[in-house]
């Protein structure tokens, strides 16, 4: 029987990833063995050349990256998987990738770090280097899967955002996502909301075409190599027409136009989901009105497999007569700030924003910045091999955690 | 000689940027005019560069072109040429790109025999930066890392790609014209990789710092230490000098003599045509099925 077909199974997180990239539409797929992420590569070297697809394994993991955006400026969606270490080896291409404004995705199933760290163990160390972690003001998209099926609805949109806004995608997967199975039911792949890089609007030869040339959005549409447009990509700073410049406005408008294109869709991409309760109603993007009751409410703010972890606390909490609700970030970057504004508002001023994390304080610092001063923001977590348990986390809320 | 090359010459990027008494331009040239007595369409040319002097070629060519990062020209043409076999996809890189922070996509490119021409400046140094020791360097020379003399040898790149498997790797020199142009041409038709080296003179720096003399000297230095093997296909044993046996330490002194030609001719299938293998047997095989609960 078709897996095809068949879209309900037990599977493992990389393999909804693979899945959901095919669904997606790449077609190429560069990389180098890693645990905790090597079957998604094992997947892809199985099912891509039989729907028409390319499958490569570099000698390093520059090298995929550095393939990866050779393949996507011939017009195939592409992508990669790492973990931790190879992501670091990746960094300067992917740069490259955000200034060239060449589509692309890189998976990351983290592992704890830094160096080769506890290899396989899981951890959330990479949110940061997910970000910031090519040199220069870059902009990138970073979603964070918490189940199986999300990690194929994430890889989707990963893919659906890096092709219409030309930036590298993130997808930040952790080793319980990665290897954890679920039980799963696909949608039809012909039902998807597909997107892909925006064509370039002259035909080939026209006098005219300017390949970095924005349209309204920012986004200057894609002519792929190889079908009739003749082009020059760099990166270094560039003119429309692709050739590099050293004119100060020219390359200050372009590092601001890279980061604006990304701004003017944060709304559309920056996801959250606020769970108040076990039940299938009880969640969604907004917290439920008239949240909370009392003056000493906690924000349970996590992401990825902690998520799950950090909902469960929740439930124990509220068992326990304590009011707490979980703001779980479905996309770190472009960050949720409204989520988190609305968080530190519903919790002023006798509550607290508790943020949960596999590693000793990251994204905690991107809260602290959009809460901006408003509610108190503490930080929960470590890395020991282990993903935290929820006993742990519920006596952190309203717990001994708290100081006066 | 025909000036159908000025076709993929984009003279509104000139003059080039490189000092006189230099080789690039003189590749450059020779690279075009391959192209134009091969009748490339210009659309269907992919040339990536990395980093350095030789690496700017690319903003003369009226090709597609992509300008990558240092080290990685071979790894993006791959991705190029791996997805559009049926582009002409042509990397150019110095010493430093191909056999030093790049070596690693050298070897594997060559391993994997994936379709690309590779067309390698080699002036022993890094020019872009200063005059620097490079991955070719030979032992002894003074460069700006190696005010004392160079205490390491330098790689042999065309043996280097022998090894590793390229099925067609030629060396010229920045002097020999002709040579090169031919030898260029021949490496485009290669549906393996290909690999043609260019023995090209750094009078600002690597000229200079070892007492080479002017630039028309080293000029002259090239045609003169020359030796070809013929275009038949010779002896892959490139750095060795005539009388030299072939266990003795290569010589690298700047004096030694240029094997010159094709050094390497293989017939060895294509990565392309290998992948159409995997990719019908994929389809025999039904795929589509990860077989996950077999591992």
């Amino acid at each position: 029987m078709s897996r095809i077909s068949e879209r309900q199974i037990l599977m493992q997180g990389n393999e909804a990833c693979a899945k959901g990239a095919i669904d997606a539409g790449v077609r190429f797929f560069a990389g180098y063995p890693i645990t905790p992420s090597s079957e998604i590569a094992e997947i892809l070297a199985h099912d891509l050349p039989s729907v028409g697809g390319k499958f490569i394994q570099m000698e390093d993991e520059i090298g995929s990256m550095a393939a990866v955006i050779g393949a996507s400026l011939t017009g195939v969606k592409a992508m990669t998987a790492t973990s931790g270490p190879g992501f670091s080896l990746k960094q300067e291409n992917i740069g490259y990738a955000a200034m060239a404004e060449v589509p692309c995705l890189i998976v990351l199933v983290q592992r704890a770090g830094p160096s080769t760290g506890l290899p396989t163990s899981p951890a959330q160390g990479d949110a940061m280097q997910a970000r910031w972690g090519t040199h220069g003001d870059h902009p990138v998209i970073v979603m964070a899967p918490a189940s199986v099926r999300e990690t194929y609805d994430l890889t989707l949109a990963c893919v659906n955002w890096s092709e219409i806004l030309r930036v590298p995608a993130i997808l930040l997967m952790d080793e319980v996502v990665a290897h954890m199975r679920e039980n799963v039911t696909l949608p039809d792949p012909r039902e998807l909301d597909i997107h892909d890089r925006p064509g370039p609007t002259l035909p080939p030869g026209h006098p005219d075409f300017r390949p970095y040339l924005p349209g309204p959005d920012d986004v200057p549409p894609m002519a792929p190599f190889g079908q009739g447009y003749r082009y020059h990509v760099t990166g270094l700073h560039h003119d429309e027409r692709g050739y590099p410049v050293h004119d100060g406005a020219v390359a200050g408008e372009l590092g601001r136009r890279l980061l604006r294109k990304l701004e003017r869709r944060e709304a559309d991409i920056a996801r959250v989901e606020w769970v108040w309760g076990p039940g299938r109603g009880d969640r969604g993007p907004r917290p439920p009105d008239g949240w909370p009751s009392g003056r000493d409410a906690t924000v349970v703010v996590s992401f990825g497999s902690t998520a799950r972890s950090a909902e469960a606390a929740c439930d124990l909490a509220r068992s326990q007569g304590r009011e707490a609700i979980l703001l779980r970030l479905v996309t770190l970057w472009p960050f949720p700030d409204a989520a988190i504004v609305e968080a530190a508002r519903k919790v002023a001023p006798g509550g607290e924003i508790l943020v949960v994390e596999m590693n000793f304080g990251q994204v905690v610092r991107e809260v602290a910045r959009a809460a901006a001063g408003q509610a108190r923001v503490r930080h929960f977590g470590y890395v020991s091999g282990q993903l935290i348990p929820p006993d742990e986390i519920a006596r952190e809320i309203g717990g001994r955690g708290r100081t006066g | 000689m025909s000036l159908d090359y000025r076709r993929y010459l984009d003279e509104t990027a000139l003059p080039l940027m490189w000092c006189p008494g230099c080789g690039d331009g003189t590749i450059l040239k020779a690279l075009l005019e391959a192209f134009a007595s091969l009748g490339l369409e210009r659309e269907r040319v992919v040339v990536v560069t990395g980093i350095g002097c030789w690496g700017k070629a690319d903003d003369y060519i009226r090709t597609n072109a992509i300008h990558g990062t240092h080290g990685r020209a071979l790894a993006v043409a791959t991705g190029v040429k791996a997805y559009r076999p049926d582009l002409t996809v042509v990397a150019l890189m110095g010493d430093g790109d191909c056999a030093t922070i790049g070596g690693n996509h050298f070897i594997h490119a060559a391993r994997r025999n994936i379709g690309i021409t590779a067309v390698v400046s080699n002036n022993l140094n890094y020019g872009m930066t200063g005059g620097q020791f490079s991955g070719t360097t030979p032992a002894g020379s003074k460069t700006s890392t190696s005010p004392y003399g160079h205490a390491e040898d330098g790689f042999d790149l065309c043996r280097l790609a022998d090894a590793a498997g390229a099925n067609f790797v030629a060396r010229t020199t920045a002097y020999h014209y002709r040579q090169m142009v031919r030898l260029i041409k021949e490496a485009l038709l290669e549906p393996g990789f290909a690999m043609v080296e260019v023995a090209s003179p750094c009078p600002t720096y690597y000229g200079r710092l070892n007492r080479q003399g002017s630039a028309r000297e080293m000029w002259r230095s090239l045609k003169d230490r020359a030796r070809s093997v013929g275009e038949e296909g010779g002896e892959a044993r490139t750095g060795v000098a005539p009388g030299q046996r072939p266990d003795e330490e290569p010589r690298s002194k700047p004096a030694d003599v240029i094997v010159t030609g094709v050094l390497v001719r293989r017939t060895r299938p294509d990565f392309a045509a290998r992948y159409s293998d995997v990719c019908r047997r994929a389809m025999k095989e039904g795929g589509g099925e990860a077989q996950l609960d077999a591992r």
